[in-house]
């Protein structure tokens, strides 16, 4: 049973719904206990708070909360409100909610997309929904007809009495909005489901393939000019002195003015004012950052490595048990900054009128960036209306927590009062920093005689992302902020001594999370070194992980189904190898098999990697394969080829020529196997990444004896062999 | 003012001759389809078609495609059902799809040129426009199933 909570109709939705409203609903933030599985924060704002709408014609309108970014949220969260609303799925239709407090994730208290969280905290609240919309229709027919509801149900968008008699929800939605709201709602025994579970095609692909979809970069209002920023050529660089006279000559251009990042050029059109800004005199006050590299970043990091940090996991006594290991193993990794590198570079459309303003931009932080703009502008959040459009992908970039893009934008609005459209060229995006940070950490194990693992330890050296965001307070603690030690501090694996500790150094360089945050870096570091010990103590790699989870059964069933449809052990063709790893990330267990081959000068080759995933209930299988092949596509560019350096204060590179990413001829063959569970949904966008790049570098060990301990892979050295 | 003949409609645009095609495309035409996504054809995600060959929009001075016959995302078919996005529907291929513009007219064009690419020839062809998202395979699949459905 669960409870509906002050279910009502929405003032806002109403007038603004053309076809006249028929029926819509919200859940208060008040009264009673919420759906389990999620705490609705108490928000001050009242909220146009509705997930949905039945229009006269039938029309099933879903108010989602969540941001696409590719990872198929529409699609997924409209198939939990339609497994209870019984609704026709052909008459769906998906909208971007605005801002308002009854959307926020109930973990976070915010309305943002990230954290592979969206399933798993709307699961209980939108299946509510759509259960108590059913009840209501029902209600409206039973009166209607003057039968009992309970002769009465619901399916494909039509309710149904006994006696054959038959209303479609359109016909019963304006009488169906007065009817009372259910205090109660059932909601389905998954045995039941016949959506949920379900491969369903996304229904965002048609605007997709037809070119219609509104991309950030798309929205054009009437009058609205186009603005480009050059910023500063280092990270806290500022503007000493500007001549804006040649931009002004360009053709186009309307305007130069000098913002708190940087120097805006606005133009009508982006062509004129990209011209417009290669021709700025700006003379920069460098900053203090000028003089940071990638090599330097390097050597102070390996010097901190050597001292003790703060701990983030201790139990047994790693010291102790090293010092009485009859064999130790020691091992320093490495991996690079990363650019997120989204195809659609970061932009910002910002409409400012008198006391209000509206904003259309792909975000991931619709209340964050709200808040920072109307911050900039001096208004009120609640004077700020934002427009999510479709994201040219997120990958974490769009939800920056220092609300880099909204602010720039919102500075230039603030300086020109005119509607104004911010676009970053590729080099921008890829010179703007807020990268996931570089990391460097330092293993130790210790073996007994008989060969098993009983001391272990990880000194990670790295920035944290948290500090000085909103999220530092729920996780930051005792100085480690949780995210640097995600999937090294709480590994899986049964060792008696574990210590994990962690050095948090201030580097000028901004970063940020990027899909599957601290996973990214400790899924390859761990899972390597795990590795190393495997070949160290003559194990074979799959068996020694299985040894060391016993007592993990969705842990095992992941090793064990990659194991089996990849074949591990069998025979493979000359040159070629296997490499494995297993990672739990965001709720989901993921284990992926790689088959790699290297040429003999040092090309790596990745022909297949099978994936087994266990997401809990499963909602949509499509999608999960999806973002199972995205995840490893996406792990496997970074870990072959990508990396941010620095020289000299600058990012030393700008576009795709140099920072190359992984392309069609190089993508293997990808298998994704689900496994069948019972368990609570886990999250699907980021865990497919952190097993990759490990998996590619086991296999390249075995391939070839060298052992990957820093990323990208590039070309192996193979002369050395 | 440079003549353009863009989804079989003429236009008249006042622009310098080396501005790039795709921002004419989007800023002049409105046609929002077409995207930026490197400015150095390195990406393709502003792959269009001039005189049938899939090129890519953000490296083609405007001038140069004066009297050229330049098809966009929105000018590929009526009501988006050319085989190769009927196909991209029948495997569930975007995700962000913001380069899937891009990859549907490289693909058209490849399947005009060849009707029965192999592995290789998609390889070829679509390598030139990046996908973040990592739809590759199904973009493969996508194109051996337009293929097919092309043959009939």
């Amino acid at each position: 049973m669960k409870n509906i909570i002050n279910v009502r109709r929405n003032r806002f939705l109403e007038t603004s719904f053309a076809g006249g409203l028929i029926l819509a609903f919200s859940l208060s933030q008040t009264g009673s206990s919420p759906p389990s599985g999620s705490s609705l924060p108490a928000g001050g704002e009242s909220a146009p708070a509705d997930f949905l709408l039945i229009g006269p014609d039938g029309t099933v309108t879903m108010i989602i909360n969540k941001s696409e970014m590719g990872q198929g949220v529409y699609t997924s969260l409209a198939m939990l409100i339609a497994e209870e609303l019984e609704c026709d799925w052909r008459q769906i239709r998906v909208e971007p909610a605005p801002v308002a407090a009854v959307y926020n994730n109930p973990l976070t208290g915010m309305q943002m997309t990230g954290g592979s969280m969206s399933v798993r905290t709307e699961w209980d609240r939108l299946r509510t929904v759509g259960a108590a919309a059913r009840e209501m229709l029902l209600e409206a027919a039973a009166d209607i007809w003057g039968v009992p509801k309970a002769r009465c149900h619901a399916d494909n968008g039509m309710v149904f009495h006994d006696s054959g008699r038959k209303l479609s929800y359109g016909e019963l939605a304006e009488k169906a909005a007065g009817m009372p709201v259910p205090v109660e709602v059932h909601l389905k025994d998954p045995s039941a489901f016949t959506i949920i579970g379900k491969p369903v095609a996304r229904l965002d692909a048609k605007i997709k393939v037809d070119g219609t979809a509104v991309f950030g970069l798309d929205v054009k209002t009437p009058g609205m000019l186009t603005a480009v920023i050059e910023r500063p050529p280092f990270f806290g660089g500022t503007v000493k002195s500007l001549d804006p006279a040649r931009a002004l000559a360009v053709p186009g251009v309307t305007g130069v003015v000098k913002t708190d990042s940087g120097v805006a050029v606005i133009a009508e059109g982006f062509w004129a004012a990209r011209k417009g800004r290669d021709v700025l005199d700006i003379v920069w006050d460098e900053g203090p950052h000028a003089e940071i590299s990638t090599d330097t970043i390097r050597q102070r990091y390996a010097a901190l490595a050597q001292n003790a940090g703060r701990v983030a996991r201790d139990k047994g006594n790693f010291g102790a048990a090293l010092v009485s290991a009859a064999h130790r193993l020691t091992a320093s990794y490495e991996v690079p900054y990363l650019a997120h590198a989204n195809m659609e570079p970061l932009n910002c459309a910002i409409d400012l009128k008198d006391d209000r303003c509206d904003i259309w931009v792909g975000t991931q932080a619709q209340t964050l960036h709200r808040d920072a703009a109307a911050a900039v502008l001096g208004l009120e959040p609640q004077q700020v209306s934002l427009h999510t459009t479709y994201l040219g992908g997120g990958l974490g970039r769009r939800g920056n927590p220092h609300s880099d893009f909204i602010v720039m934008a919102a500075e230039v609005a603030r300086a020109i009062k005119k509607p104004v459209k911010v676009v970053w060229t590729r080099e921008d995006d890829m010179r703007g920093g807020y990268y996931r940070p570089f990391w460097y950490s330092r293993f130790s194990a210790g073996i007994d005689k008989s060969g098993d693992l009983t001391a272990w330890h990880q000194r990670l050296v790295g920035q944290s992302i948290m500090t000085g965001t909103a999220y530092a307070r729920r996780l930051i603690k005792d100085g480690v902020d949780a995210t640097s030690v995600d999937g090294a501090a709480d590994i899986p694996y049964e060792i008696p001594n574990l210590l994990v500790d962690l050095h948090s150094p201030m580097v000028g360089v901004p970063v940020q999370w990027w899909r599957s945050v601290g996973h990214s870096q400790n899924g390859f570091m761990v899972e390597s070194f795990m590795d190393e010990i495997a070949h160290a103590t003559r194990r074979d790699p799959y068996q020694f992980r299985r040894a060391l989870l016993k007592d993990h059964p969705r842990h095992l069933s992941v090793l064990d189904l990659a194991a089996q449809k990849a074949g591990w052990g069998s025979p493979l063709p000359s040159g070629r190898a296997r490499g494995i790893a297993m990672c739990e990330s965001y709720g989901s267990f993921v284990s992926e098999v790689a088959e790699v081959s290297v040429s003999p000068d040092g090309k790596v080759r990745v022909h297949r990697v099978v994936c087994a995933v266990d997401c809990g209930r499963t909602v949509n299988p499509s999608t999960i394969e999806a973002q199972m092949e995205g995840g490893i596509v996406f792990g496997l560019s970074a870990a072959l080829h990508e990396a941010i350096t620095l020289e000299d204060g600058s990012v030393r590179q700008s576009n795709f020529d140099t920072y190359p990413v992984l392309r069609m001829d190089e993508v293997p063959l990808i298998e994704v196997y689900i496994v069948e569970s019972k368990g609570a949904p886990g999250g699907v966008g980021e865990p497919g990444v952190p097993p990759i790049a490990p998996a590619v570098a086991n296999a390249i060990f075995s391939a070839t004896g060298r052992r990957i301990r820093r990323l990208p892979i590039g070309v192996v050295e193979m002369e050395k062999m | 003012m440079i003549s353009l003949k863009v989804n079989g409609k003429m236009y008249e645009v006042d622009a310098s001759p080396e501005t790039p095609l795709l921002w004419i495309i989007r800023d002049d035409l409105g046609l929002m389809g077409t995207k930026y996504g490197c400015g150095i054809g390195r990406c393709g995600s502003c792959t269009l078609h001039m005189d049938g060959q899939a090129v890519r929009s953000c490296a083609i001075p405007v001038a140069s495609a004066a009297g050229k016959d330049i098809v966009t995302i929105e000018g590929l078919s009526a009501g988006g059902l050319h085989p190769v996005q009927k196909a991209w529907l029948d495997e569930d291929v975007p995700q962000c799809g913001y380069c899937q513009s891009g990859q549907i007219m490289a693909a058209a064009a490849l399947l005009a040129a060849n009707p029965r690419p192999d592995d290789a020839d998609i390889d070829r062809a679509m390598s030139g426009i990046i996908c973040r998202c990592g739809t590759y395979q199904r973009i493969r699949r996508a194109i051996h199933r337009a293929a097919a459905m092309q043959q009939g």
